[in-house]
């Protein structure tokens, strides 16, 4: 009440945080609402990893186990003998690999080409451009079936090849790329140029330094993609050799193995496949962020 | 729009050096530039070759294939293919069978989880975003984090959770019984809503029969085409917002953050309230990326993928059967490859139809809703994100140009608009 004798647009608060107090603190009962509805599922994920099957069963909802038990996870990582159908291990290794090549590969080829697209020029360039927006426009599902089609015809379905290579190249890499190459000022490679230095050099000791902000984001966003990447994995490969620990876990958990079972474990597979994602995300979320944005404007 | 900008030819190399830099001769330049193709073309050939092959070479592949009646083994790029000319598509569109209604039943599936899907999410995310952009709250980003953390992690991951989470005898009907409700077996429920709700009023006794029931569109009867989502499909709409309201979060964030504050301030002065800032400031303001959100959760939705692969594989009863899942079940389960291509088409059709629809209403909307309103450097919001974006990653392209005016791509040099 006391402040009605300043003009409210002084206050430094924005208009929707000026609630009363019993507003405010129903604003915050709220809050806490949603921030357990997006918590919460994951809460129950790890509290159900460390219950018997029996417990997770009859109490799903419960987050502190009776009788906490790692069981699972030795399961899981062949300590205690393998999981029957669940070769967790495996899918890690097969994921891991996968996940490694493509940030790298996909990394190098951004750059170049966002590099290229910005800043160089050649003839064609306008129509690359063009091209490279047209191709981020197509569906991805839509391509099930045609990849499926070329990896047939090159003799690359159902190995590491088909797995990766397709992977190497996106198109939403290469925009951010483009898009963060344009904001260079171009004062600074101007005079490398005149040092003497070419087109390689200036991008690989100039330009390329600069980036890193740039650059992490799209390490980021490709580490997590292909770690999470699903369907392209399902229709490249078919041998249970290949399977990550996304088609891996699709099958395990899908699998007709009825209500209520094993799903300590099911869980605790799912748990173990984020927590590298998670990391990443918790320790870099800005660059998370910036992608997230950066994906809203495809244009 | 920076593609319009790229389009137009190089400007004469001498206007684009400011100062001292300037040659007079045009030969060192020349060489330069012509170094420059070849770097380009350098720097740009793995990604051709790999987006042409993978991605381009590959619709065109499927076109030819959508043509055939091919089982995945035989190679149907020889004169032997069994070529059928349009009959995948007749059997699908047109003619009475099998095929038909499982499309017909996808399409409507699809349709339902669209129609409730993209209003939930694009309003949960607004909400989330108007909250997480109060400078007064403490915690707004564990906040952000909390709310954008399932968008992060894998789908069949938070599939998997889902599964346990909505089991019959699972955690949330256990939270419905404490407040009364008998939950239904969700992932087995194949009931539309609709009827479900018009039951439990007493409106109608189960599934009505007659005319309804009777005649068919597509081979579906029109019971079906009106029921609604089925219990179970329910769970993948509920999934769906829950996973993608983070990241529309911070698509939303990023524009609220955009906002001047001073309209705000202006509209406290002249006395307005609180809704009425948030009526006729703020969602005004937000339109264009409102419109935005709206396009990207249109395109994502028609392609429902992975989550019908894990929750249901189309069960129960086909409820959660959309056309991408269909097209993949043609193909890889039933070696019916031509068919799935021809329904990945239509999956293409459906998709364009709706990107060209929204690019239609938000070039109408974005640019009267607005400048109409008279806001300040009304360039359009959604390139003010684009330089957001930009500026996340450059400090340095902050501030290029008064207002953004429309056309500024990269021909535009910094140095001049200071001076």
């Amino acid at each position: 009440m006391r402040t009605t004798d300043k003009p409210a647009a002084t206050d430094e608060r924005p208009v929707l945080a000026r609630f009363p107090r019993p507003a405010r603190l129903a604003g915050y009962a709220l809050l806490l609402g949603f921030a357990l509805l997006y918590a919460l599922p994951f809460l129950v994920q790890l509290s159900t990893s460390f219950k018997s099957d029996p417990e997770a069963a009859s109490h799903p909802l419960s987050l502190l186990p009776a009788a906490p038990t790692a069981a699972v996870f030795e399961q899981l990582t062949g300590s205690g003998g393998g999981g029957e159908g669940v070769p967790f291990m495996r899918w890690l290794g097969n994921s891991t690999l996968v996940t490694v090549v493509v940030t790298l590969g996909r990394v190098a080829f951004d750059s170049a080409a966002g590099y290229a697209l910005a800043r160089l020029r050649f003839r064609g360039r306008a129509l690359l451009v063009a091209f490279v927006v047209a191709v981020m426009a197509v569906p991805p599902v839509v391509l099930l079936i045609p990849k499926f089609l070329v990896l047939n015809t090159l003799g690359i379905f159902d190995t590491y090849t088909g797995m990766i290579v397709p992977l190497l190249f996106d198109a939403a890499g290469i925009f951010i790329m483009k898009q963060f190459f344009e904001s260079v000022p171009r004062e600074v490679e101007e005079a490398a140029r005149i040092d003497g230095a070419g087109v390689g050099r200036t991008f690989w000791y100039v330009v390329l330094p600069m980036s890193r902000p740039a650059l992490i984001t799209v390490t980021l966003l490709s580490f997590q993609g292909s770690w999470n990447e699903f369907t392209h994995f399902l229709v490249a490969t078919q041998s249970s050799d290949y399977e990550t620990l996304t088609t891996g876990l699709a099958r395990f958990v899908s699998g007709g193995l009825g209500a209520g079972t094993q799903y300590p474990l099911k869980l605790g597979a799912a748990l173990l496949s984020t927590i590298p994602v998670a990391v990443l995300f918790f320790c870099f979320q800005r660059y998370f962020i910036r992608g997230a944005n950066a994906g809203a404007v495809k244009e | 729009m920076p593609t319009t900008a790229t389009e137009r030819p190089a400007p004469p190399p001498a206007e684009r050096r400011p100062g001292p830099a300037r040659v007079p001769g045009r030969s060192p330049t020349r060489t330069i530039r012509g170094r420059e193709g070849l770097w380009g073309w350098f720097f740009v050939s793995p990604m051709v070759l790999g987006l042409g092959l993978f991605l381009a070479l590959p619709i065109l592949m499927a076109a030819w294939v959508s043509l055939l009646d091919w089982d995945g083994q035989s190679n149907p790029f020889t004169p032997d293919a069994d070529f059928v000319g349009l009959d995948n598509y007749r059997s699908l569109l047109a003619e009475d069978g099998l095929a038909r209604t499982l499309l017909a039943t996808s399409l409507r599936n699809n349709a339902y989880y669209v129609l409730l899907t993209v209003p939930l999410q694009t309003a949960l995310s607004l909400t989330l975003a108007i909250i997480v952009n109060q400078r007064m709250l403490r915690g707004r980003s564990m906040l952000r984090t909390t709310f954008y953390f399932p968008s992060v992690t894998s789908s069949i991951a938070v599939c998997t959770v889902f599964l346990f989470l909505f089991q019959g005898s699972g955690a949330v009907n256990q939270l419905l019984g404490w407040i009364g409700v008998k939950g239904p077996n969700w992932f087995q429920d194949s009931r539309g809503v609709l009827w479900v709700l018009l039951d439990a009023m007493g409106i109608t006794d189960g599934v009505p029969g007659g005319f309804l029931a009777d005649h068919r569109m597509m081979g579906l009867p029109f019971s079906e085409w009106l029921a609604g989502p089925s219990v179970a499909m329910c769970t993948l709409i509920l999934l769906a917002v829950w996973t993608t309201s983070g990241t529309f979060m911070l698509i939303f964030l990023a524009a609220l953050q955009n906002i001047p504050r001073e309209l705000e301030e202006a509209a406290a002065l002249d006395g307005a309230s609180r809704r009425h800032v948030l009526r006729h400031v703020l969602l005004p303001a937000l339109r264009p990326v409102m419109f935005l959100v709206t396009t990207l959760g249109l395109i994502a939705t028609w392609q429902v993928f992975d989550q019908v692969y894990v929750l249901g594989q189309g069960d129960p009863a086909n409820t959660t059967l959309t056309p991408a899942y269909l097209s993949y079940s043609y193909g890889f389960d039933n070696a019916e490859f031509g068919q799935g291509a021809a329904i990945s088409f239509i999956l293409l059709a459906i998709v364009l139809l709706m990107t060209g629809v929204q690019r239609f209403l938000l070039r109408e909307r974005g640019g009267r809703g607005l400048s109409g309103r008279g806001l300040s450097g009304q360039g359009p919001l959604r390139q003010r994100l684009a330089a957001g974006a930009a500026r996340g990653a450059v400090p340095a392209a902050a501030k290029s140009g008064p207002g953004g005016k429309p056309e500024h791509g990269e021909g535009k040099e910094a140095p001049r608009a200071h001076d």
